[in-house]
Parts: C-alpha cells; structure tokens; sequence
C-alpha cells in the first residue's frame, strides 16, 4: 500500500514537471487562435461585374452532375423571386433593386461560403463534413445520419436536403469544385464567368486584390470586403458597389467563428463528470447519516404511516 | 420458472400468468376489446401506412420539412418535447436514493419507467426523422464527431436508455421471478443513480446547447448563452409535473394495479412533488430574467414574439408556479395536477417555440404542421402509451410502497438505505 502510493506520487511528479517544463508550443497558440490553413484558396466575386447571365449556374450543375437547369439561361423571369441553393443547385444568382430607379438590377450569386472554421463541421456528429487545408467544405455521404443539424447551424442557410430520397439522402452543398482544385483547375463556376466577376487564387492574395480595387476606384465600391471577417471569415469574398444589406447578405455574423458558441458548454462536459460523483456521493452520505440517527427525519412520512419505518 | 412465492410454474401457466393477466387466452383477448383499445387501433391503422410511406417516399412524403425549416414536429415533440418530460427518471431516482427522500418510494419504479419509455420513443422519433436510421450507431462506433454538441446528445441519450434499462431491472426480476438478479440489479443502484443524473444533467442541457450554435436564427429573446441551463432547470419542473400526472392518470385508470398504500400515500407524495415544481419554476423565472437582462433585449417585449415570451412567461412560468404554491398551503392536490398539467403545457409551448416558432423567425412563408406528420407523431405516441399500459398492467410497478435495502458496495461502512427489515425479501 504505501509502496504504492510512494511510486504514484513519483509518477505524479514526473508527470506535472514534464508538462510544466515543456517550453510553451505553437501547437498549443493555434488551437486557440486558428488563423487558417496557409496557402488556402479563396473566390472573390466583384458583385458591380455580375450581369446575371447565370452561366456559373449551369456550369456548376454540370461540373458537380446534377440535373441540367430548368430555367432557360434568357429566361429572366427567374428574377421575380429570391432562390435559395438546394440539393438541385449548388449556386443561384438573384437579382436586387439597385436602389436607383431606372438603373439595372445588382445580381448575386449565391452559394456556400465555405467558412474558415464551419458551424457545419462543428455541428456534425460524425465528421461528415470537414474543412481541407486547401480551403472547401467537403462533405463525406459514406457516414452522414442525415440529422441535418449542419441546416441548423449554417449561419448563411446553404446545405440542402434530399427529402425526396428515402434510402440515401444527401445533404448537397457546393464542394468548391475541389476536384479540380486539387489537380490545380479552376471552379467551374470561375472558369465560365464571361465578365471575371468570379476570381480564384490564393485567399491571401484575392484579400489583396479586393482591397486594391475598393482603393484604386474611390467611391465605388463600399468599403467592405464581405468574407473577411463575416462568422470569423469565409473563402468565397464579395465587393460591391451597394450595401452588402440590401442584397440579402446576413449583416449580424460577428467575427467569431460559430464552433466558438458551443465550445464553452462542451468543455463544462468534463467536469460534470468529474464534480457531479463527488458532489451527490456528499448527498448520499449526508442522507445515510440523517437516516441512520433516528427522530432526525425532517421530510415528513404518508399520512398514514405506512411509506415510514 | 418461478412465481414470487417461489413456487416452481409451467411455461404455459407463467405466460398465463404474467404475459395474458391470469385469464385463458379467449378470455384475455376479448378483454381486449375495449373503447380506448379500437380507438387506438384505428390511430395505428392509419398511422403505420404513413410511416411505412415515409420510409418508401422519403421525409418530404409525410412533412413540411424544408431546406429553411430542416426540423419538424418529430424533433420538436419527440426528442425536445420528449426527453424533458421523461426526466421523471433521474429526479425520482435522486430523491430517493441520494438525498434519501425514502417515502417517495411509491413514486420511483413508475417515474424510472415513465423515463425509459420515455426516452426509447424519443429514439423512435429519432429513427423515423433521421435521414438513414440505420446509421445510428455511427456516432458511436465508426466516425466521432467530437466537436459536436449532437455528438454528446447522442452518446448521452444512449447511455442514459441503458442506465434507465439496469435502473428498472430490479422490477424486471422480481416480474420474472428471479430474486437472486433482482437482488445484484440492486447492487448497482447509487452507482446507476449518480451515473444517471451525470448524463441527465448534460444531455438535458445539450438540447438547449445545440441552438447556440444558431445564434442568428433564433430569435434573440429566446436565444441566450443561458439556454443549457434553461433547458436542464425547466426539465426539472417538467419531470416532477409529469410524475404528477402519470400516478394520477395510474391511480384512476388502473387503481387495481397499485398498492393500496401507495393509493393512500399519492395525494400527499403529489403535494411534496408539487413544492420541488413551485421552487424550480420560480428559479426558472428568475434565470428567464437573468437571460433576457444579459441579452438586452428588454425593447423585443412589445413585438409580435414579445408577446408569446410574455405569455410564457406569465401564463406557463409563473402562473403554475403560484398554483403549485397555493395548493401546497392550502393542501389542494386537485390542484396540483391541475397545475402540472399547465406546466407540461408550458414546456411544449418553450420547446416548440425554441426548436420551430421562434427559429428562423425572420423567414417569409413558413409551414410548420403537416397533418401526416401530425397523424405519424400521434401513432408513436399511441404505441407508447399502449407500450407503457402493457408495462404497467403486468410487472410491479406502482406496487412496491417500501424502498429496498441498498447498499453502496463502493462505500463499505455505508448504512442500509431503509432500516426497515420487513422489505429485505
């Protein structure tokens, strides 16, 4: 017994010094201040160059094989109502009221904006979705349970759903085209664009770029660079010409990333487990105590006497 | 096997005895033709088809679930409903067990039971919702989503169905006849109690910790950094209402299934539940308005949303918490139940409003009730009820009126729980 306690108490020691003698890492700083992969890629959309000709969205539809649009590309009916990405359409371009009578509409594409850190990842139970170092939200349907809390969290409303299929539901959303990023291609959806609206490259230097075009045009765009800092910031990055909150962009994100709203509560989980035995044990042994000393009973017994002893 | 008394039964008298209620097989079934049994009937004949149709067609053949409302009504009544209201299970065991409340023993078996199937069905719902049912183990054996407030959620609700399972095993054994079993179940008893209350504890408040992740989706005056907390203190006066309403809806419906002390015993056990309520409600209140302060969001009361959170709050939070005061005072457990069954209300109407209203509250054209979807929940609600009525019309459940003798093996010099020797069977 007290040879024991003798080696566990050197063990313990060796242990804590171990810990406090290992100079301070950077693998430590970068759990708590994450400032993105290094290298990652990015999207600007320059929204005063989109003409609404929705050719991103078809190209997405091909390049990811989904079914071909429905709406004919000069069809420009497709404007009377704001669209939403779902599982048939991984982008949309919507049109808003420029804000000068007589002028042409703003349009925007929509599609996911592939956070720095996901709500969607963090929401997931089973990793299904993940962020790669290059920068896309991928999503693996080989262990999604389809709970669709990923919908709950997503702070931009993107991931859709298959509510149609009964045997394999998927939740879709748009993948960055990380197939062909990965083999040094460009989006689809940048590929197409007549007008370079859409630019693919490296984040750090699109931020660069952005903030070059915001300078060199003095009144033109807003200065703000949507994506940035939006939810503790996203790949895809917007200009415009017009207040991001008149074209439906979400202006009450913050800076902090989403995972950080939940991650207090999930460290409090430890200690319960750790405190809560050692708390109602006290209350157990409280009770025995009381119990034992008889007369001592403070709760009172059935009316009749029969639930006492 | 063998009868309580010990007397050694063939297989056929057993079945006889505990599975058909003592009567010959013609007789056992046309005792089943009853008015609540053909009502019950025509719910599950027209509500199995549907979800046969749900599993053939997909989500959207029975619900409004959309790409904007991702959950419906089965999370919002059986999982966020549900779970609160089947913590009857861990406050009854506490009461009893740890803080030695020994007299609420009556209480115990049939507010474990009303927690395990309570618990079992919100799995059901679970499994009718999810997208791939089957895949429900996954979170547990092949891909872990650590971060995740749905993996603790899912983690703690399976292993709390498996404590609330060993929890009710003593009156399983004593069902079966086999006292040795009954009597190593109880060995376990504080060690599944604390267990239990561990994982209540978190995963109550996790249903709460999953909105914090949508801080932009729910409405302000409901979303709140408080919202586990919330979630855990309101599902205390929601499993004490509901231990409430089950011993009575038992004691009327069934009283020949409960012990006649127990039947004596049950209005003044009703009128201690109700001072556990009254003070949980008023601490519930109080952290309501710690929230709303925190938030700012004193301005949001004269909304449209301010409306219904005045109402929830005056109408479900303090109203029932007065009259669970009232009725304490005044030794009314008329009221009491009256009282509790508002409560209920109340936590259907604060659920409801976190997990659907007040979610995505700013969204044009919201749907939120599909009749299928309704037809669908209701049938799973039938089968529990039918599952519970089963339960309770056979295995000794409300008949027990004396806690057993516990000891805690962990804690050697422990005292027996219950000194009385006359119940160490």
């Amino acid at each position: 017994m007290k040879e024991n306690r003798r080696r566990f108490l050197k063990e313990l020691a060796a242990g804590s010094s171990t810990v406090l003698l290992t100079p301070h890492s950077e693998a430590v700083d970068s759990v708590e201040h994450f400032t993105g992969y290094p290298d990652r890629v990015g999207m600007l959309v320059d929204i005063s160059l989109c003409i609404g000709c929705r050719k991103c969205e078809e190209a997405c539809k091909q390049s990811n094989q989904l079914p071909p649009i429905t709406v004919p590309l000069e069809d420009k009916t497709v404007f009377q109502r704001q669209r939403r990405t779902d599982a048939e359409n991984y982008t949309v371009v919507n049109q808003y009221a420029n804000g000068q009578p007589g002028m042409p509409g703003v349009y925007v594409k929509k599609q996911c904006m592939h956070c720095e850190e996901p709500a969607c990842a963090s929401a997931c139970l089973v990793g299904a979705l993940t962020k790669s170092k290059e920068g896309a939200v991928l999503y693996n349907k080989e262990v999604c349970l389809g709970c669709r809390y990923c919908m709950i969290a997503c702070p931009f409303g993107i991931p859709a759903y298959e509510y149609h299929n009964p045997a394999s539901p998927q939740v879709r959303k748009c993948t960055l085209c990380y197939e062909r990023i990965k083999s040094g291609g460009v989006p689809a959806c940048a590929a197409i664009c007549p007008n370079e609206a859409i630019t693919f490259g490296k984040r750090s230097g699109l931020l660069k770029l952005a903030s070059e075009k915001i300078l060199n045009n003095p009144g033109k765009y807003q200065d703000h660079i949507y994506g940035l800092t939006e939810a503790g910031g996203t790949t895809w990055l917007y200009i415009s010409q017009v207040p991001f909150a008149a074209l439906g962009f979400p202006m009450n994100l913050g800076v902090k990333p989403f995972a950080e709203y939940t991650r207090g509560f999930l460290s409090a989980v430890p200690v319960v487990f750790v405190v809560w035995p050692a708390l109602l044990g006290a209350f157990y042994l409280f009770a025995q105590n009381r119990l034992r000393q008889p007369g001592t009973e403070t709760m009172p017994t059935g009316p009749n006497g029969e639930a006492a002893t | 096997m063998k009868r309580n008394d010990g007397a050694s039964l063939a297989p056929q008298q057993w079945i006889e005895q505990n599975l058909f209620l003592g009567k010959p097989w013609s007789e056992y079934c046309r005792s089943l033709l009853t008015p609540l049994n053909i009502i019950a009937t025509v719910i599950l004949l027209i509500g199995l088809p549907l979800i046969l149709m749900r599993y053939m067609h997909g989500l959207a053949a029975v619900t409004h679930a959309s790409n904007d409302q991702p959950w419906g009504l089965f999370l919002s009544w059986g999982l966020f409903t549900g779970v609160p209201l089947a913590s009857t299970g861990f406050l009854m065991a506490s009461t009893v067990y740890l803080f030695g409340m020994r007299q609420y023993y009556p209480l115990l078996r049939p507010a474990v039971l009303t927690g395990f199937i309570g618990y079992l069905f919100a799995v059901v719902y679970l499994l009718v919702d999810l997208g791939m049912p089957w895949r429900l183990p996954y979170p547990m054996f092949k891909s872990f989503g650590t971060g995740s407030v749905m993996f603790l959620v899912a983690w703690h609700v399976a292993l709390y169905l498996s404590t609330q399972f060993v929890e009710f095993c003593p009156a399983i054994f004593e069902w079966l006849g086999a006292d040795r079993l009954r009597r190593l179940a109880l060995r376990v008893t504080i060690g599944a109690t604390i267990f239990g209350v561990i994982l209540s504890t978190l995963h109550q408040s996790a249903l709460g910790a999953l909105f914090l992740l949508a801080p932009t989706k729910l409405h302000p005056l409901w979303y709140s950094p408080y919202l586990p907390l919330l979630f855990f203190v309101s599902s205390i006066f929601g499993g004490l209402s509901m231990v409430v309403i089950e011993s009575t809806l038992v004691s009327h419906f069934l009283p020949q299934r409960v012990a006649p002390a127990n039947l004596r015993a049950l209005d003044h056990l009703t009128l201690g539940l109700a001072k556990g309520a009254a003070l949980t409600l008023i601490t519930y209140f109080a952290l309501k308005l710690v929230a709303l302060a925190h938030g700012h969001h004193w301005a949001l009361l004269t909304s449209r949303f301010g409306l219904v959170y005045v109402a929830e709050m005056l109408g479900f939070v303090l109203l029932p918490c007065f009259a669970f005061v009232v009725a304490v005072r005044q030794s009314k457990p008329g009221l009491v139940r009256l009282a509790a069954v508002w409560t209920i209300l109340g936590i259907i109407l604060n659920r409801f409003t976190v997990s659907m209203f007040a979610f995505n509250w700013e969204l044009p054209h919201r749907e939120f009730f599909h009749g299928k979807e309704i037809l669908v929940a209701g049938t799973i609600l039938t089968i529990e009820i039918l599952v519970y009525r089963w339960t309770v019309n056979r295995l000794p459940v409300h008949t027990g009126h004396a806690a057993p003798t516990i000891r805690c093996p962990i804690i050697p010099d422990s005292a027996d729980l219950v000194l009385n020797p006359t119940n160490r069977s």
